[in-house]
This record gives structure tokens, C-alpha cells and sequence, in this order.
């Protein structure tokens, strides 16, 4: 590189930010007498790192702690700063730039470095005072200015800055709400479940969180903020409102001048613009159609400007991004294609002792992208692998651990590494077992198999990853006397735990939602899957009656839309008929209905009820507003729920009757009917043992007779063709239906999802479930579960969606296109 | 990819990328047959013929699960990025991609 000669060139910089002053540096380091450097900045102070504005906001650091370039800096390199100038012209003719002050400047060679200005939601009320952005340290001022203890502030933006911003006003003593458009925080940079996880450590610090929030209008008291209104209808009080929404690249100039712009000033892949004498770098500019509000592509641009402006070579091609969350003790780090997509493939290992998430996307053998939560210190290691491309098949199976874990393993075939293992090294890390206590307890209490080297060591025993390390532990030592051992069948492929264990966990860690279940749990999928979504959202239903806001998208379709889904993808619908009994009214409005709705089949079903077939999607809800009108309501004929109670005509009219069995039979169905459960029940309430109504081939069945109710359980007709097994009998109708409910509400809590009682029977044994119903005290703490659920669950489906409810299932999204010819 | 067309002549703005419930889906009818418009849980939109290859089942009925769905008649997934069946069926079959893309948070669905 050729030092110039003098007479030197004019350098001009537009932006005293950290783009401009960076440019700087890059092209002295290169050429330290090439320009005489002039840099203008509008705000009226030295260089300082904009992206540590968070942490003062926290009170955690102090300006004199940011400032990158201080007063010496300029000094030493003879560089002439006109601090709180604004630029107001550049004459790209005469080569000369104007600033504010009638200060007037030519140049050679012009940088713009003009940054981003945040964007301010044109609500009403946003003009008020104590509306403020988030942007330069006179914001942060402003900021910690209002920040009066037990004041209240409203930030909209649930994005990095936002949430930067909502945790520094915390910890300045406010209480502070982040308002957010989407459902998840940060979702450019995060998934659903590391959002989930970030709302909950957010709200352990303090921060609360409104997400799907719409902002209306920013109200006002004197002048003053006093809080911001939703669409929604509820205002926030706030003394102080952060917009914190995303920045718009600073053109102004540029456009005065006209160069050309875009979102940002145009820049080919040396920084240049439009005209060949400007530059322009960082946040205002826009390169190959992308603009950057992160500082590493900042870094990355200065050094080609300053190859470019030291007659150099390099060319800039464009950043990967990586983001890392500055709140003090929450570890978040996000890059790449942290979502996946198409061909892409996940890793996920989740530790709930420790609260940490980790999705690693895989494609093409290599690191696509990344999301860490909870443990973020292999960021750049991820980051590192994701941008040199390199392949890491040969280290996937443990990339998720992180490096220390990977390159300790590197270059040696599984079983070699797992031999060359030092004794101090951990396995598993949820419970501090080193190898070493894993072999002595192998070869000295003679251990076989996981479960026993689980049950004596703690290995693997928590979140379960170190098992196959484990197993191989145990293959090492024993050669081939050891076979794998098969615990508890998994949910599903995306956890290794047992329907028991989950069903236990939930129950006993106060798991209320999906996503924390899936946390505690240690899930290996991002959001579950067809298998354990239902499953899951079954137990939580169970275990949480009033608390749980139920799933509808990890409903199959037939409980989503409260019918069943046929081959040709139209529904049927069966009204219910208590204990199989209707009326003239009842038949007309159902023939009606056929009629109205040109509905093609109507047949008897084996339930004693009456099927519609063949009802269009969109027909439903009309289908039940007509069927409501008369006074029916869903036969659940779709559900894994109380499906019906068939009965036979009892003393009413048999003259074999020994008891009322069609009055025990309508009573059971209104008191249980809307009941979820892990499978379908259905039940038989028959007069006599002659059994007209079937009952012992139900899921639960009475045969009455003369001196009380026998009460069976576990039939089935299906697949399976099983009669059931007498579990008690009883000398009243009463002790009937609580014995009824008891069982019931006992398979509701220990059935596994899609398993039948009959199942369960065989799995659990006859004998405990009697011994639950014939405890006075037990049946009766049963019979009070249940019905405390029920009051939440005995609701008709149809009239809540006759009335509007989850509208959107029934309708499409657009008939716009529905008669456009191609 | 599958995607019924390569280069769609017509965009149709079909609704908010909010309308389709997250982990859910809609279905836009058009003349050609009904495309399913899935949301992902971390919020992606895809949009498929929503008409499973296996018996012709509504695939926008089905669960959506990481960036797959399943079909509500016989458990068939597919991969909703390109259509293609997953686990067992892999290879079985393939639903066509529909051309969707994002403007300002509202959803366009391509026609050639």
C-alpha cells in the first residue's frame, strides 16, 4: 500500500455514530496520512456505542462507560468534528457539503453515515409529552427522567429494543408493559418457544408482557401521557410510552441530493453510491435489497470502506446476523435461519433445572441457523459454524452441547470416545454424575441396565439426553452381556418420557400451558407434534378444570369443529338424545334441518341416535342454530369425551324391568355429558340381565336388577370384542351415578391419552380401580372432581359457535378467487 | 420444490397473515380447487393444494406441527415447505406448493 503525497485529499464524513467514526479508523489504519478528516454529527457529543444505550438505561453502566471515541481520539488524528451539526445540504457539484451554523465543508471523498431514525406510530396522542423513542442518549435522559419509582411505563414493541428498553425502566424501580403485535416476543429473531420462555423470565423480572396487543391511541392528561388504549378496549395507565417499533434508514440527505434511494441509500459492493465520490455505510444504507440495524454488518462494511477508499481491494457481500439480548441474566442468542424451513432439520435439547432451550436448524449437513435461551455462551461458536459453511455431520451428536462438549469428543469413533473419557468427565449434567461414578457403580453393584445405573447414580435420570452416552457406558463395560433396555413407552418421538411420568409432572410441577409442559419436560421439537399435541392438551385439560385455556389447534378436527370429518372432507352431526330418547319435536326439527340443508344421509346410529352425513363445513353452524332452536345440543359423537348412554325402556315400560334404567341412563348422560377424556366412553344402562341396551360390551355398563345396580367396566365392541368385568354393585340409584362419575374421573386422570378404559383395566389391573370406588372417601373425592370439571366442561359446543365463536373455522379466508377463471 | 406454477401472473391479497391461527390454517377456494394457508407456530405461512395425495383429505383440517401438517383422514404428514410426505409415506406422495407471498403483514396468493 502506497502512502500518499500531499497535498492530501478531503475526507468528509456525515455521522459521528459508530459507522462513521468506525470508517475512520478503518482507513487509518490502512493510510494514516491519506485525508484530512472532517465528521459531522448532530448530536452534540463524542462517538459512543449505541448498542450499549441499554444497559445505562438499566443504571448498569454510565455514559463515560460507552463512549468509544473520546475527545483524544479526534484530537491525535488531526480530525476536525463539528459535534451537534447537522448536515443540511450536500452539493455534489461544487463537492461540498453545509451544515447548520453556515459551516461549509468541500470534499473529495463523502461518507454517509447518516444511521436510522426510529419509527414514531402516527397514533393519536403521540405528540404528547412522555411519548418518547428509543434511539440516542437524549432518549435514555428522557427515559430516566420519568422513571420515577412505582411510575408505570407502556412500551410498544416487543422486538430487542423494546424489551431493552421495558427491562431498564424496570430496573430503574417502574413497572413496565411491553405491548407486542404478535404473539411471540422478538419472532424475528426467536421461536415460539424461546418467546414463551423470554415472557416468563421477563415477567420474573418484573417486565410484564401484552402480547397480540393492537395500540389505538396514546391518551393524554394535561399535556401528558396517561396512558395507551388497545384495540381491545382496556387502557394501560403509563406515565411514560417508549416507541420502540424499528428504525427507518436516515435518507434525507441522500434524497436532497439525489442520489439514488430506495428503503436505503444505494449501495454497490464497495459501499458506493449512485454517484462515485459518495460512500455510504451502516444503518442508512441498503445493500443487495437488505438494510442492517445490527452492528456486526457495520463492522464488517467499514473494513471494506476502508479497503476501498486505501485503493484496496475487498468487497462486502452481505452480513450474517446474529443477535444477542442485553437483560443481565437472561441469555438469549438468535441467528441464521433460526425457524428452519424447507430441507432444514432440528436439534433441540431443552434443560429445565436450568431453564435453557437450544434449537439448532441443520441443512445440508451444515449449521443454518441458531436460537439459544437460557445458556447462549457457544453463540459464537454456533455463529462461527453457521458462517464458514463447514459440515458438521461428524459432530452431531454432540453439537447441541456446545464446544467444550464437541471438541473434547472430536476425531474419535463413539465408543473410542466414550473409552477415552477421563473419569472426571461429566455425563450427565443435570445431576453432576461423572464417568467415573458411573463405571464403579456398574462393575461394583453389578448393574445390567439404564434404569439401574439411573436408579443408583442419578445418571440420566433428569432430562434423559446423556442416556445413549449411558448406554455405552454400560456396552463398554459389559460388552455384549448388555441389552438395551426399553423403559417406559414415550408420549412420542419428540420426548422420551412416559405418558405416567408426564400425566405426574403436570399435576405435581403446576404445568398450566403447552409450551411450559414442554419446557419442564424437556421436549426435543420445537411445538410437539400430531401425537403429543393432543395428548398433552388432553392432560392439561384434566388436570387444570377452569385454569387451562384450552388448545383448539392441538384438537384433532372433529373436536376443532364439533363434528365428525368424513372421506369426502363434509362433516356429520348427531344431535344428543338423552339416554337415547326423543321426541315428535325433536324428529321434525331434524327432518327439517335435512331438508334445509339438503343434507344426503340420515341414519341410526348403534348409540341410539340420530347421524346427519354429509353436512358442508360451512353449513355447520347454521346446521346447530336450527338444532339449538329445538333444543338439542351436541352428541359429542366426535369426541374423546362421554359419547352416549344407551339404556333399554326399564320399569317404564318392560314387564322384565327391575329398575327406571332410561331415567338412571338420561340422568348419568346430563350430568357427565361434555366430560373430556383420554379416549371415547361410551355407556349402557340395561333394566335387566336379559341386557337390551348391551351394556356389557361398554365402557362403562349397569345391569340393573331387582336388589341394585351391578356396575361394570372395560368392555369393548370394536377391534377388540370384550365383555366387561363387574367392578362393584350397588344398592341405590344415587350410589350408582357416583360410582359412575368416580370411575370416570378416575380414568380421566390415569388413563394415557387414546387408551380406552378396557386398556387401561388390562394395564392397571382390575383390582386398584375397585379399590378407589369402593372407599367411601376415596369415590366420594373422585365424585367431587368431577364435578368441579364439569362445571366448566358441561357447555354446548354448538351454541358457543352458533354465537360466534372461533368464527374462522367455518368460514374460508377470501372467496376472492373462488370464480376467477384461469 | 412442487410448486404448481413457477411464475405466478397474479397476486390476490387473500387476508391478513393474522386471520390464519398460529399452528392453524384456512382455506382459500378457487376455481382450480380449495389451497390451504398454514401458519406455523413461529409464525411462517405456507400454502399448499389442500388436498392430501393419499385419499384427498382436507389438509387444512389436519395439525400443524413444527413446519409439517398432518392429514385429518389418515395421519399423513407433509413437509409444508415442499408438499412431500414425511416418515412412513415419504415418498409416496407430494401435495403441490401454492405460491404465497408476505406484503406488509397481508397475505398474497399467486395464480398463473
Amino acid at each position: 500500500m502506497s502512502k500518499s503525497q500531499a497535498p492530501k485529499q478531503k475526507l468528509v464524513v456525515v455521522g459521528n455514530g459508530m459507522a462513521g467514526c468506525r470508517a475512520v479508523q478503518e482507513v487509518l489504519k490502512r493510510d494514516p496520512d491519506r485525508y484530512e478528516i472532517t465528521i459531522f454529527g448532530a448530536e452534540p457529543r463524542v462517538n459512543y456505542d449505541r448498542i450499549m444505550l441499554s444497559p445505562v438505561l438499566a443504571g448498569e453502566k454510565s455514559f463515560a462507560d460507552i463512549v468509544i471515541n473520546d475527545e483524544a481520539w479526534y484530537r491525535d488524528n488531526a480530525i476536525t468534528l463539528h459535534a451537534g451539526s447537522a448536515v443540511e445540504a450536500i452539493d455534489r457539484t461544487a463537492k461540498v457539503v453545509r451544515a447548520a451554523g453556515g459551516i461549509e465543508v468541500g470534499y473529495d471523498r463523502l461518507i454517509l453515515a447518516t444511521g436510522s431514525d426510529p419509527i414514531r406510530l402516527p397514533l393519536p396522542g403521540a405528540d404528547l409529552a412522555g411519548v418518547v423513542t428509543f434511539r440516542d442518549l437524549d432518549d435514555v435522559e428522557a427515559m430516566i427522567a420519568a422513571a420515577a419509582p412505582g411510575a408505570k411505563a407502556v412500551v410498544i414493541g416487543g422486538g430487542l429494543l423494546g424489551i431493552e428498553a421495558a427491562y431498564g425502566l424496570s430496573r430503574r424501580g417502574m413497572s413496565a408493559t411491553v405491548i407486542h403485535l404478535l404473539d411471540v416476543l422478538m419472532e424475528r429473531q426467536l421461536d415460539s418457544s424461546a418467546g414463551f420462555l423470554l415472557t416468563e423470565a421477563l415477567a420474573a423480572k418484573g417486565v410484564a408482557t401484552e402480547l397480540e396487543a393492537q395500540s389505538e391511541e396514546i391518551v393524554g392528561k394535561d399535556g401528558r401521557v396517561a396512558g395507551l388504549r388497545l384495540k381491545d378496549g382496556r387502557t394501560l395507565p403509563c406515565d411514560l410510552l417508549v416507541m420502540a417499533v424499528g428504525i427507518r434508514p436516515a435518507t434525507g440527505l441522500a434524497k436532497a441530493c439525489g442520489l439514488a434511494v430506495n428503503r436505503g441509500v444505494l449501495v454497490d459492493d464497495t459501499l458506493r453510491t449512485s454517484d462515485p465520490a459518495v460512500y455510504a455505510i451502516g444503518e442508512c444504507v441498503e445493500h443487495r435489497g437488505q438494510c442492517y440495524g445490527l452492528v456486526a454488518p457495520i463492522w464488517e462494511m467499514c473494513r471494506t470502506l476502508g479497503e476501498a477508499l486505501t485503493d484496496g481491494a475487498g468487497t462486502y457481500e452481505g452480513s450474517s446476523l446474529s443477535t444477542r439480548l442485553k437483560v443481565s441474566g437472561v441469555d438469549v442468542f438468535s441467528a441464521g435461519k433460526h425457524l428452519g424451513g424447507a430441507g432444514c432439520e432440528d436439534i433441540v435439547f431443552r434443560d429445565a433445572g436450568r431453564g435453557v432451550y437450544k434449537r439448532i436448524v441443520l441443512e445440508d449437513g451444515k449449521v443454518a441457523g441458531a436460537v439459544l435461551f437460557g445458556d447462549a455462551a457457544d453463540g459464537a461458536w454456533y455463529f462461527d459454524l453457521m458462517r464458514s459453511g463447514q459440515d458438521v455431520a461428524a459432530i452431531r451428536e454432540t453439537l447441541v452441547f456446545g464446544q467444550a462438549a464437541t471438541e473434547g469428543l472430536r476425531g474419535l469413533d463413539p465408543s473410542a470416545a466414550v473409552a477415552a473419557m477421563s473419569d472426571t468427565a461429566e455425563v450427565c449434567g443435570c445431576n453432576g454424575v461423572c464417568k467415573g461414578e458411573i463405571t464403579a457403580a456398574i462393575s461394583g453393584q453389578g448393574l445390567t441396565t439404564l434404569e439401574g445405573v439411573r436408579a443408583v447414580t442419578k445418571a440420566s435420570a433428569s432430562c434423559g439426553t446423556c442416556a445413549p452416552l449411558v448406554e455405552k457406558l454400560l456396552k463398554l463395560s459389559l460388552g455384549d452381556a448388555f441389552q438395551v433396555q426399553t423403559g417406559p413407552k414415550p408420549v412420542c418421538g419428540c420426548t422420551h418420557r412416559g405418558h405416567d411420568e408426564v400425566r405426574r409432572r403436570i399435576v405435581a410441577e403446576g404445568l398450566k400451558s403447552a409450551p411450559a409442559a414442554m419446557q419442564a419436560l424437556e421436549w426435543t421439537t420445537p411445538d410437539g407434534c400430531q401425537s403429543c399435541r393432543p395428548a398433552l392438551n388432553y392432560y392439561l385439560v384434566c388436570a387444570w378444570p377452569g385454569e387451562y385455556r384450552d388448545d383448539k389447534q392441538s384438537r384433532f378436527i372433529n373436536e376443532r369443529v364439533h363434528a365428525n370429518i368424513q372421506k369426502d372432507g363434509t362433516y356429520s352431526v348427531v344431535p344428543r338424545m338423552w339416554g337415547g330418547v326423543t321426541t315428535p319435536a325433536e324428529l321434525r326439527a331434524i327432518a327439517d334441518v335435512a331438508d334445509k340443508f339438503a343434507i344426503p344421509t340420515v341414519k341410526v346410529t348403534g348409540g341410539q341416535r340420530i347421524d346427519l352425513l354429509g353436512v358442508k363445513k360451512d353449513d355447520l353452524p347454521a346446521v346447530w342454530a336450527d338444532l339449538n332452536a329445538a333444543g338439542m345440543v351436541s352428541g359429542h359423537a366426535y369426541g374423546k369425551s362421554l359419547r352416549t348412554v344407551k339404556t333399554c325402556v326399564g320399569t317404564d315400560w318392560c314387564r322384565f324391568g327391575t329398575q327406571d334404567s332410561t331415567g338412571l341412563g338420561v340422568r348419568l348422560e346430563k350430568f357427565m355429558w361434555g366430560s373430556w377424556s383420554p379416549a371415547k366412553v361410551k355407556l349402557g344402562v340395561s333394566g335387566c340381565p336379559r341386557n337390551c341396551a348391551e351394556a356389557t360390551c361398554k365402557d362403562i355398563g349397569v345391569i340393573c336388577v331387582d336388589s341394585g345396580f351391578e356396575i361394570h367396566i372395560g368392555g369393548a365392541a370394536g377391534l377388540e370384542v370384550r365383555k366387561t368385568e363387574i367392578l362393584t354393585k350397588v344398592a341405590s340409584e344415587d350410589e350408582a351415578v357416583w360410582a359412575i362419575c368416580a370411575i370416570m374421573q378416575l380414568y380421566r386422570e390415569k388413563g394415557w391419552y387414546l387408551e380406552r378404559i378396557w386398556k387401561w383395566m388390562e394395564r392397571v389391573g382390575l383390582e386398584p380401580i375397585r379399590s378407589e370406588i369402593e372407599d367411601p372417601e376415596r369415590r366420594r373425592a373422585l365424585y367431587d372432581r368431577f364435578a368441579y370439571s364439569q362445571r366448566f366442561y358441561r357447555i354446548d359446543p354448538w351454541a358457543e359457535r352458533v354465537a360466534g365463536r372461533d368464527a374462522h373455522e367455518f368460514n374460508p379466508l377470501s372467496r376472492r378467487m373462488e370464480f376467477e377463471v384461469a | 420444490m412442487n410448486a404448481l406454477v413457477t411464475d405466478p401472473i397474479s397476486w390476490t391479497d387473500v387476508g391478513a397473515v393474522t386471520d390464519v391461527p398460529l399452528r392453524g390454517a384456512r382455506r382459500v377456494p378457487t376455481a382450480d380447487g380449495d389451497i390451504a394457508i398454514f401458519r406455523t407456530g413461529d409464525g411462517r405461512v405456507f400454502a399448499l393444494r389442500d388436498r392430501c395425495p393419499h385419499k384427498g383429505g382436507p389438509l387444512s383440517q389436519g395439525i400443524v406441527h413444527g413446519h409439517a401438517v398432518t392429514c385429518p383422514l389418515h395421519n399423513w404428514s407433509f413437509e409444508l415447505a415442499t408438499g412431500e410426505a414425511l416418515g412412513a409415506d415419504r415418498g409416496k406422495g407430494c401435495a403441490p406448493v401454492a405460491p404465497l407471498e408476505v406484503r406488509d403483514g397481508r397475505l398474497f396468493l399467486g395464480r398463473v
